[in-house]
């Protein structure tokens, strides 16, 4: 069985101007320790997925189908119960660290807060343990610079922070999102192998949010592409980076330039990224797509498992995909 | 092949003052760029990277005069920029534009796109007729790809490409001989960074521009440029043709830089050995003395804090600042 | 890869289509204002009051400073509200139709807080801009002098000017004038540095435009919608700072009248069984008063939805 595995998973935002579909049923699992890449640009769903699996959803959202962790429903469950759970067995780790970390109060009491309210530990014990986990994701002297304020710490040094805070429960599921994005690409190098060598260490299972394919490249067994909401195509990541199955994931690997490759011209997708309060009723990528057949926009196109241990989700036929 | 932009010993320092000080005691300098040194060919593309903090930012700001050098000689066309009053400057200032970070913060929420796209028309030649103008707008929405009946609409209206478009429009209507281009695609989505970036080389080739990139993505500035120069902590550190310097770095900083980069290909990633720079940028109040990569040089020496490392030609127009210089080849996967 | 048939389709149509008018900011903040039941019966009571105001001389059927000598010292009896008199809201203490008065009163009491509103915006928005947008030295020159302006007991100085020069209506505007624009020479300078270092301000510096149209072209549109909503507030506090200047009796002199001087009037006299006197100018006075409270709270929510 999964680690977690979400079925049918919807999610729409009441706003002023309408309902807004953010997610519009997704379904997929993560073994323990495995490592899988959401994929996807912004609209496209992969952050909403995560936030209404752990009850994070906005005031005006709403989350309907299962996100069964360990058998359990999370999206039924009661507020205090997620709290649970989400402090001891999944963690998030967010773009901008400095949202969930307080300014005003020392790093020492904000870990040890944790460890105290869930593991029963003294607090003397709790900033030992805390220095440890400090130690551990390499910030320099932590023993000393544990009595800082956040704001004393770098961008990188507060990712580790919160990748150090995350951890004292010792979770099963790591759920990062865009955790690099506002980072730069020799910091991003670091935080990388850090959470590569927490993953080995501890055989956390991690979900990487991410908009950047060269970051999946590196770090992720299973990549899973999201467009409109949808799941475009889900696969082992050598595989799908390969061999594309869909003309998104093909269209998004041609756009990117890559460094070690000479090329004339990029080839682009055309149009933007999805208005989710108009999608269109078939494929959402349907507008943009190079492949499009008459059908496309009117017949949404089923995920449908090809290939070893892949899906996708695309009325071209595999082959005609270029 | 002419030299359109010729930079020498360029710094910019900004004064920074501890709260709380007395107003006579002497700020503190912050060096944001030091002494620069380029040139730029005509109708070709200087690419400039570097990591937050290194004063590539700044470098721009400089060359379009929004923000002040305290030293060294701007030479646009024969003619010294840094040396000019701010109204013998604004004369310049239609033939050097800027493209932003943030396309939607660039536009004025209060004014129409052709309102804003006409903007530098309606400074620089105020005689020209409404018609006249609107017709000129028009062409050149057309040009960059948004449709020229949507004049009358509002930033807001617009997506994060679009919005980048309708910067690059601004920038282009004085048809201007310098295009400067800060972080252009940085804050757009990936499928449309191609859009944006094809664009821009289309426009180069067009209309014979020369261009200066700045971004911190290696990956996009290769792509699109002739030279790149690799900048740290406000200097120079590497400075060569776009290919030579992404698989031939010879400086310790550029090499890590370029093992940083991820590239989408797992089977790469996976045999890539890099050595990951350890550490964090130094203060930019208190720079390391001589180089000031030294605090993070795999290769440091102990000469290395005595004296600034000269910026000198390796050999066909490779400029490194290193004196244990030596090329790698960091992209390869080595087993 | 070629664009499908369908797309350049699609292109080729929107090519031809006419021109889009876009919705500006101003239009999305209008519908969002309009949508706002209470700031629009609010509004629509701001003009009912400015028409009475402004046109209800015409009504009248007296003069406002006629004296009907027949009704002194009978005030409490003849004097009261009655349409077959035409004195529609009695008569005051000297016999004078109080429905003429309380109309004057509110044209003045309108015109003290716009004109106050107005100096207010035009000066203290232009002033505080220009401090911001160049900042360093003139910005300290320029606001420590608001500073000291602001140091100085404005209430002492107006009563003080007011004995000095003779109590006129232009002295009381020039009064109120002075002080109104301080404040808001404060907040659109605050505003101004975060405009300041938006994006376009920097484009348009880098493009060559002057710094004046800088100002007016740039900050000063995008400083509006607070200025407004400060505005519509500013006018209730001017009017209720008239009020209190007319209440002590150095405001506005006879024969003219402000509701400030009528209420104080009534309310002397509220003993002598004419209620009336007090009444009327005073449910001009709240009325007018809440509206603007609520047209402003209106105005601040359609102009920057993003603090709801």
């Amino acid at each position: 069985m999964s680690l977690l595995e979400i079925d049918n998973m919807r999610v729409t935002f009441t706003t002023a101007d309408g309902d807004v579909n953010a997610v519009n049923g997704v379904s997929f699992g993560i073994d323990a320790g495995e490592t899988l890449a959401i994929v996807g640009e912004s609209g496209s769903g992969k952050s909403q997925t995560a936030f209404a699996a752990m009850g994070l959803l906005a005031k005006n959202g709403r989350a309907t189908g299962t996100a069964r962790f360990d058998g359990t429903d999370l999206l039924t469950m009661s507020q205090t119960q997620i709290n649970r759970i989400r402090s001891k067995e999944i963690a998030m780790i967010f773009q901008d660290p400095m949202t969930s970390l307080n300014p005003y109060i020392r790093i020492s009491e904000q870990m040890a807060e944790v460890l105290m309210l869930h593991n029963g530990l003294s607090k003397t014990d709790a900033i030992a343990e805390s220095v440890k986990m400090l130690d551990a994701v390499k910030i320099p002297d932590a023993r000393n610079r544990i009595r800082s304020f956040p704001h004393e710490f770098s961008g990188g040094m507060r990712q580790r922070i919160m990748i150090a805070m995350s951890l004292l429960c010792q979770p099963r599921l790591l759920i990062a999102d865009e955790p690099t994005t506002a980072l730069d690409v020799t910091v991003q190098a670091q935080i990388m192998q850090l959470l590569g060598e927490i993953r080995d260490d501890f055989g956390t299972a991690i979900i990487l949010i991410t908009h950047d394919l060269g970051v999946v490249a590196g770090f992720c067994d299973r990549t899973l592409v999201l467009y409109g909401g949808q799941i475009m195509e889900d696969g082992p990541t050598q595989a799908l980076f390969d061999n594309p199955s869909h003309p998104y994931t093909r269209g998004l690997l041609k756009a990117v330039p890559r460094l070690d490759r000479a090329e004339a011209e990029l080839l682009t997708i055309a149009g933007e990224p999805p208005d989710m309060s108009r999608l269109p009723q078939g494929c959402p990528f349907s507008p943009r797509c190079a492949q499009v057949q008459n059908t496309c926009p009117s017949l949404r196109p089923e995920l449908q498992a090809f290939g070893s241990e892949r899906r996708r989700a695309c009325l071209l036929p595999v082959e005609e995909v270029a | 092949m002419s030299t359109i932009l010729s930079v020498r010993d360029l710094s910019v320092t900004f004064d920074v003052r501890k709260p709380g000080s007395w107003p006579w005691t002497a700020p503190n300098k912050l060096h944001a760029v030091s002494q620069m040194s380029f040139d730029l060919e005509a109708g070709q593309c200087l690419g400039v990277v570097g990591e937050s903090g290194s004063g590539k930012s700044t470098l721009a700001r400089a060359i379009v005069g929004t923000v002040p050098s305290s030293n060294g000689v701007i030479d646009f066309e024969g003619h010294d920029l840094a040396a000019m009053n701010p109204a013998q400057r604004r004369v310049h200032r239609r033939d050097v534009q800027m493209i932003f970070q943030d396309p939607l913060a660039a536009l004025n929420p209060r004014m129409t796109v052709g309102e804003i796209i006409a903007e530098p028309l309606v400074t620089h030649e105020p005689g020209t007729s409404k018609a006249e103008r609107k017709k000129r707008v028009q062409e050149l929405m057309e040009k960059v790809g948004l449709l020229p009946n949507l004049i009358n609409r509002y930033p807001h209206e617009f997506s994060g490409g679009q919005c980048q478009r309708i910067g690059i429009a601004r920038a282009l209507i004085m048809k201007p001989k310098l295009l400067i281009c800060d972080e252009p695609v940085s804050a757009l989505d990936v499928s449309v960074q191609a859009q944006v970036v094809n664009l821009l080389m289309e426009l180069q080739r067009d209309m014979g521009l020369s261009m200066i990139f700045i971004a911190h993505d290696l990956s996009v500035v290769k792509h699109i440029s002739d030279q790149i120069i690799v900048m740290y902590l406000g200097r120079q550190m590497e400075m060569a043709a776009a290919e030579t310097l992404t698989t031939r770095p010879e400086h310790p900083y550029s090499q890590a830089l370029i093992s940083s980069v991820p590239i989408p290909d797992p089977a790469l990633e996976k045999a890539r050995v890099r050595p990951i720079l350890e550490g964090e940028l130094p203060s930019p109040l208190a720079p390391p003395s001589g180089c000031v990569f030294r605090t993070r040089c795999p290769k440091l020496q102990a000469s290395c804090a005595a004296a600034l490392p000269v910026f000198e030609d390796v050999g066909g127009g490779h400029f490194v600042a290193c004196p244990f210089h030596a090329a790698e080849d960091v992209l390869a996967a080595t087993a | 890869m070629f664009p499908n048939k369908a797309t350049v389709e699609a292109l080729e149509d929107a090519a031809h289509m006419a021109e889009v008018q876009g919705r500006s900011l101003w239009g999305d903040a209008r519908e969002r204002f309009f949508k706002n039941r209470a700031a629009v019966v609010s509004l629509v009571v701001l003009i009912c009051i400015a028409a009475f105001g402004f046109l209800g001389e015409f009504v009248a059927q007296w003069e406002r400073d006629f004296v009907d000598f027949s009704l002194m010292g009978a005030n409490a009896t003849q004097g009261v509200p009655s349409f077959e008199t035409g004195h529609y809201f009695g008569t005051d203490a000297s016999g004078r139709d109080l429905f003429a008065r309380v109309v004057q009163g509110t044209r003045i009491s309108l015109m003290v807080g716009v004109v106050g509103a107005l100096v207010a915006v035009v000066v203290g928005t232009l002033y505080g801009a220009t401090a911001g947008y160049f900042g360093g030295r003139i910005d300290g020159i320029m606001m420590r002098t608001v500073d000291v302006l602001m140091s100085i007991p404005f209430m002492f100085v107006l009563i003080l000017m007011l004995v000095i020069f003779g109590r006129s209506l232009f002295m009381l505007f020039l009064g109120i004038g002075l002080i109104s624009w301080l404040d808001m020479a404060r907040i659109a300078r605050g505003q101004t540095l975060t405009i300041k270092n938006k994006e376009f301000v920097e484009v348009a510096f880098a493009t060559g435009v002057h710094p004046l149209k800088i100002i007016l072209r740039h900050i000063v549109p995008n400083l509006l919608g607070i200025v407004i909503v400060y505005a519509t507030l500013l006018v209730p506090s001017m009017i209720i700072f008239e009020s209190f200047i007319s209440f002590l009796g150095l405001g506005v002199q006879e024969p003219n009248t402000s509701l400030g001087a009528l209420i104080s009037e009534g309310n002397k006299n509220v003993g002598n069984g004419t209620p009336w006197q007090l009444a009327f100018p005073l449910f001009f006075f709240v009325i007018t008063i809440f509206a603007f409270f609520f047209v402003g709270d209106g105005l601040r929510d359609a102009l920057d939805p993003k603090d709801r």
